[in-house]
């Protein structure tokens, strides 16, 4: 706690009602950190360690942003941010860019003044039942109880799901994902909705994950990207581009393994232009010009991320289906780099 | 008749008879089981099905406790070592998640190397409270007790300790300009020393620390606000609340009292727009909305927003706490000080309030622990508390997911033993007073 910002802050208070200022980048730059909204915990994509070092698949969209623009990925301050609280401090100035598994939705882009600057992950909402209730298939789901959390898209999306193929089911209603695995797993509900995503990080952590099944059907799009303030479209840029130099640097083969390497010059006039070694891609952006090196250093490339938080080396076990690259019938597009 | 004694009975007892004991439904064990648990259908009933709970519960549980596991490394591990020692389908308590995270629900992210700092304040709080709580104690301690909040703001967010300093000489400085204007007139004087202490600290203080940080560096290493959580979060939290709330529920309660329109308007504006708005709205405000209205690039602490509106809440409610006991005291009470001369702090500080005080104590407690426990719900502002918030993170380690019961004991008895321990002292407190007057 800084006290004399604290006095100052009292002879303000009423002064002036501020307006968080447009230019995030000098904001970031004079005060050499990062602030990144995150969850406050969620397997896999964002989780602090016994000794509260942060990591996961947002925490690297944070790392990437902050050594692009800072030069170094340990510069971030991580705000971890509840569903409720995530938005507003965003738009409030509290936050410099929110990582937080949130799906870009037309009213949140438009109307809470949002913009998402890409999707990380294209995640959708499936359906969890002991393998013991027969059940094979989202359409058998007749007249089911369904343990679905409060308050999210996925409940949304379960009301439409079912008025859609006229059946009826019996909502039971958790608070959180910890307190929705308690309730399937004693019986409560026949099924547990959330992200596919969720779970299968949820299935991975049960006694007997073999006595369980994900049912087939995705009932929804639920594209999780960074999100930055409305009005600064420099912030923006940077964001954007760091997330897809990320997916880029995947697509052509460039790892922190051979990083160093290639950065010294390459035959390939796209990945010289991304690493800074040809054009003057980072004086557009107002970054140095090694700032897409710096970045893919933080924590490696898309695929490398994808392979160290959630992939199907980690418990979580997700394979890449719609997050691979175009190349191989995914979803991952960067633009070109010129 | 008086010869027919001796001769006309054959037979008279000369020695007592040697006492008996007790029969066996009047004595011992039978006779408490009797008086208390079985003394008539009802109540023998009750004591079956109260009997028949207690059993369904422990022969429920008792298992899963008795098969604790201390020493893993992660709850699948847990679950191995259970399938081990106690067979197929058994099932058990996995404590070593406490054993591996105890000091993240203790103090957070505070950086292990520092935990001294925040143990040495805990440990001082009690010295510093012992003069204010129980009697005996030197009325030196007290003087530590004044400087203790300095201390302990200092040890805990570290830096410099120049600023503290400075908001002690502030302090000090409008001590001063009151002594000097007193002979003036005290509303002059009240007026003149907020002015001095507000303008010294607002324009003094930041350059005359930096200034003698120059001079005489003297700092520990600073620790942000975003460290803080679990039990420490909480304890400073609940501390922090209880310490400045008490004497601004005492400001409203009088205030309300008042009989100057504007002083009692005020009050009971704010006491009724506190109490009717939940917690959790202000905890909003304190994250989320306060920020719109600062100039950009503030940073006012989020600890230091959310403590200021704990308060603020919690002093509404003693106000009211207050105001009962203010309420109970016989007419006659005032009367008396109004007829000694005593003026309305005179008569307030040495007839008034330790009398409605000690009447509020019951309820200021309950208050206490009302918000001791409120404190857990910063969780929702993106705090670290410990119910929820640490235990949220330490299940998004996937070494711990699935994890529910174990957390939320060892935080409920930890909670348990802290807000026990306020009620216990209440009730000594309220002995200690007892006048037997009524």
């Amino acid at each position: 706690m800084t006290k004399s910002v604290f006095f100052g802050t009292l002879t303000a208070v009423g002064l002036a009602a501020g307006i968080a200022s447009a230019a995030t980048l000098d904001d970031v730059k004079a005060r050499g950190e990062l602030n990144c909204g995150v969850n406050t915990g969620l397997v896999g994509f964002a989780a602090p360690d016994a000794n509260g070092n942060w990591s996961g698949f947002d925490v690297a969209v944070c790392k990437a942003v902050a050594a692009a623009v800072l030069g170094d990925p340990a510069k971030v301050k991580y705000v971890p941010t509840t569903g409720q609280t995530r938005f507003t401090a965003l738009s409030s100035g509290e936050i410099d860019v929110l990582s937080r598994n949130s799906t870009w939705t037309f009213s949140r882009d438009t109307d809470l003044k949002l913009d998402f600057v890409g999707v990380n992950y294209y995640d959708g909402q499936g359906f969890m039942v002991r393998k013991d209730l027969g059940v094979t298939s989202a359409k058998e789901l007749d007249g089911a109880t369904i343990c679905i959390q409060t308050g999210t898209t996925t409940e949304l999306n379960l009301a439409d799901y079912f008025k859609a193929n006229n059946m009826s089911y019996q909502p039971i209603a958790i608070d959180t994902n910890a307190e929705g695995e308690q309730q399937y797993l004693a019986g409560a509900c026949d099924a547990y909705t959330t992200d596919a995503s969720g779970l299968a990080a949820t299935r991975a952590a049960f006694a007997d994950p073999e006595n369980h099944i994900i049912l087939p059907e995705i009932i929804s799009k639920e594209p999780l990207g960074p999100a930055v303030r409305h009005g600064d479209s420099e912030w923006g840029d940077i964001v954007r581009w760091t997330l897809y130099a990320l997916i880029a640097a995947e697509e052509y083969g460039v790892t922190s393994a051979n990083i160093d390497e290639l950065s010294k010059g390459t035959d390939n006039p796209e990945i010289n232009r991304l690493l800074g070694v040809e054009g003057e891609l980072g004086a557009m952006i107002g970054l140095s010009n090694d700032w897409a090196k710096n970045a893919i250093k933080a924590s490696g490339n898309y695929g490398e991320i994808f392979a160290a938080t959630i992939g199907e080396s980690t418990p979580i076990g997700l394979a890449r289906g719609l997050n691979a690259q175009w190349t191989q019938g995914g979803l991952l597009y960067a633009p070109p780099f010129r | 008749m008086s010869d027919t004694h001796a001769q006309t009975v054959a037979y008279v007892r000369d020695t007592m008879l040697p006492e008996q004991p007790a029969p066996a439904t009047e004595a011992g064990a039978i006779k408490w089981l009797r008086e208390n648990l079985f003394s008539g259908p009802l109540n023998t009933f009750l004591t079956i099905a109260g009997v028949l709970v207690v059993y369904a519960m422990v022969s429920h549980y008792f298992a899963w406790f008795a098969h604790s596991v201390w020493n893993a490394n992660s709850l699948a591990e847990c679950r191995t070592i259970i399938t081990e020692r106690w067979g197929e389908g058994a099932t058990g308590a996995c404590w070593s998640v406490i054993r591996e995270r105890w000091h993240q629900y203790l103090f957070g992210f505070y950086p292990p190397e520092l935990y001294w700092r925040p143990i040495l304040v805990f440990v001082l709080l009690f010295v510093a409270l012992a003069p204010v709580l129980f009697q005996g104690f030197a009325r030196q301690l007290l003087l530590f007790s004044v400087f203790y909040p300095f201390l302990a703001i200092w040890l805990l967010w570290g830096g410099s300790i120049w600023p503290e300093v400075m908001i002690i000489l502030g302090a000090v400085a409008g001590y001063v300009a009151f002594r000097v204007i007193e002979p003036r007139g005290d509303t002059l004087a009240i007026i003149c020393g907020i002015l001095v202490t507000i303008l010294f600290w607002a324009w003094l203080s930041g350059p005359l620390s930096g200034m003698i940080q120059s001079v005489l560096p003297f700092r520990i290493t600073p620790v942000s606000s975003e460290k803080f959580g679990g039990f420490l979060l909480a304890v400073t939290l609940g501390v922090g609340g209880i310490v400045m709330s008490l004497p601004l529920g005492i400001m409203l309660a009088l205030g309300r009292q008042s009989d100057m329109f504007l002083i009692k308007t005020l009050s009971v504006c704010f006491i009724e727009f506190i109490r009717g708005v939940p917690l959790i709205t202000l905890l909003f405000v304190a994250s989320l909305l306060l920020n719109y209205f600062l100039p950009p690039g503030t940073n006012f602490d989020i600890i230091l927003r959310v403590m200021i509106l704990v308060t603020l809440f919690a002093a509404a409610y003693i106000a009211e706490v207050i105001r009962g006991g203010l309420a109970a005291l016989p007419r006659g009470q005032y009367e008396a000080a109004d007829a000694l001369g005593l003026d309305y702090w005179k008569a307030q500080r040495l007839i008034i309030l330790p009398q409605a005080l000690k009447i509020s104590i019951p309820g200021i407690v309950s208050t206490f622990i009302g918000m001791f426990k409120d404190t857990t719900l910063v969780v929702f502002v993106g705090l670290f508390d410990p119910l929820k918030g640490i235990s949220d993170f330490v299940r998004a380690d996937f070494a711990w997911k699935g994890i529910y019961w174990e957390p939320y004991i060892f935080v409920g008895a930890i909670f348990f033993l802290f807000n026990f321990s306020m009620s216990r002292y209440s009730m000594y407190l309220e002995n200690k007073l007892k006048r037997d007057h009524r």
